[in-house]
């Protein structure tokens, strides 16, 4: 049987990731649980006048969004580190940077993409105005995936250490930040009615970047936790 | 030239080349230091707007840009002990951290007090100090994760990919004054065209950033040469050093 090449290779790591997660629906929910609640406690903490909501709900949303994706990063690559399967994808002759990258694709598609879909329900809990909606939704889907790539780097580093949970949050929140302003600003800039556009196409900017070199980062952090 | 590149992977060599390097630049350093900050403090003029808080500047101008620069020192470490799996790298990397965490929280702590005065306020969410906050976070993050290894090996390594990663803030720290024209302002010596601070402060200043630099490399030397002794400390050349301070 020869081996498959690279597309299908990645396509199969992607499948097997995407099936893991389908077979217990329970972690696709959790992030998403997990949103919904911390965006509950904002009203409770700030008080309920709708005009003061929504003046903060750009803010609020972004960052609920952020640290849901940082509770969910601790755990891309942990399964596969503790059974072995990584040892597995480190012999492949596949480069492991590909095989990295489905495995953060695969963690987006299940986190922040999800998350984006069903953000404008809470963004209208938080009374944000109907016309915001769209750039919530776009600027959530470009951020997201970007914290997502972020995350993984941390995630590859900690994989192989015992108390990694803490320790993920201090690493990544620095890098987290450029996105969490440029993400917020797009909403803010729609709600204020000036076109978002330039804070967007940042974020892309940012995503372009991260596709390009995160998982040689991720790559190299695998490799050195492996070898640890 | 092959035998010094050599010789810089040997730790007896290092930790004894940087023992007879500080012999010379810690007295250094400290005349520099002192002459510096009483030149700067005592026989300068006041500034005709700010009076004499802007004295302050002789100490959170030189430790933010020995901040800055130290970042790049442990970034470059941080490579070369990537690519070409140099250990001694690793010790730099190791040994810069601190330092550079402990000047970029000078460079805050006075920037917030030489803001009370002249600002009316101790902290402003403007775009250079946030991002210098952040810098301090970068530090502290490799700090942490280093001793959160307990292969010291791989603890190197790792902290080497974070600083690396890490290095995409520095420009932007850098130009952040000039991309979000805020509070801050931007800095008042350039290499091309004309400073716009004068002479008379120019000078200390330029003395007091280059005492700073020293300073830097003395707290580098010693902390790899701290490093060097608990990392070998198994082995012959540290055994040998122990007996004698311990004869002495």
């Amino acid at each position: 049987m020869s081996p498959p090449h690279t597309g299908q290779f990645f396509a199969r790591v992607l499948c097997r990731q995407l099936l893991l997660v389908m077979r217990r629906p329970i972690e696709m929910g959790n992030p998403l649980l997990f949103f919904a609640m911390v965006i509950v406690l904002f009203p409770l903490g700030l008080g309920p006048a709708p005009d003061k909501l929504a003046n903060f709900a750009p803010g609020l949303l972004w960052i609920t969004a952020l640290l849901s994706n940082l509770l969910t990063s601790d755990a891309v690559f942990r399964s596969d580190f503790d059974d072995g399967s990584l040892e597995q994808l480190m012999l492949a002759p596949q480069p492991l940077f590909l095989s990295s990258l489905s495995y953060i694709l695969a963690h987006w598609l299940t986190t922040g993409f999800l998350l984006a879909l069903v953000s404008p329900v809470f963004a209208l809990m938080l009374n944000l105005p109907i016309s915001a909606l769209g750039t919530l939704i776009l600027s959530l889907l470009l951020g997201t995936a970007v914290l997502s790539l972020l995350g993984g780097i941390g995630a590859a580093l900690t994989v192989g250490l015992k108390r990694g949970g803490m320790l993920i949050s201090l690493l990544i929140l620095p890098f987290y930040m450029p996105v969490l302003i440029f993400g917020a600003a797009a909403v803010q800039a729609a709600v204020t009615g000036t076109p978002p556009g330039p804070y967007l196409a940042i974020l892309g900017a940012m995503l372009s970047l991260a596709i390009a070199l995160a998982p040689l980062a991720i790559a190299t952090g695998l490799r050195i936790s492996l070898d640890a | 030239m092959w035998t010094f590149f050599h010789k810089l992977g040997s730790p007896p060599w290092l930790y004894a080349i940087a023992g007879a390097i500080l012999r010379w630049l810690v007295p250094i350093t400290l005349i520099a230091l002192i002459s510096g900050t009483v030149w700067g403090l005592l026989f300068t003029s006041p500034d005709f707007r700010q009076g004499n808080s802007y004295r302050i500047i002789y100490i959170h101008v030189p430790a933010a840009v020995v901040a800055l620069a130290g970042y790049y020192v442990m970034a470059i470490a941080g490579a070369i002990s990537l690519i070409w799996r140099m250990k001694m790298a690793d010790v730099v990397m190791k040994a810069a951290a601190p330092v550079g965490a402990a000047l970029t929280f000078i460079a805050l702590l006075t920037g917030a007090i030489w803001g009370k005065p002249t600002w009316g306020t101790w902290w402003v969410w403007d775009a250079r100090i946030t991002s210098m906050l952040i810098l301090l976070f970068l530090y502290l993050g490799v700090v942490a994760l280093y001793e959160s290894f307990d292969n010291k090996e791989a603890a190197g390594k790792a902290c080497a990919v974070l600083s690396l990663v890490g290095m995409v803030n520095i420009p932007i720290v850098y130009k952040s004054v000039d991309w979000w024209y805020s509070l801050h302002q931007p800095a008042s010596i350039k290499f091309t065209g004309e400073s716009t601070i004068d002479s008379s402060m120019l000078y200390p200043l330029l003395l007091m950033i280059a005492a700073f630099y020293a300073l830097f490399t003395c707290c580098l030397l010693m902390n790899m040469r701290a490093e060097l002794l608990q990392r070998e400390s198994r082995t012959q050349w540290v055994k040998r050093i122990a007996d004698e301070k311990g004869r002495g």
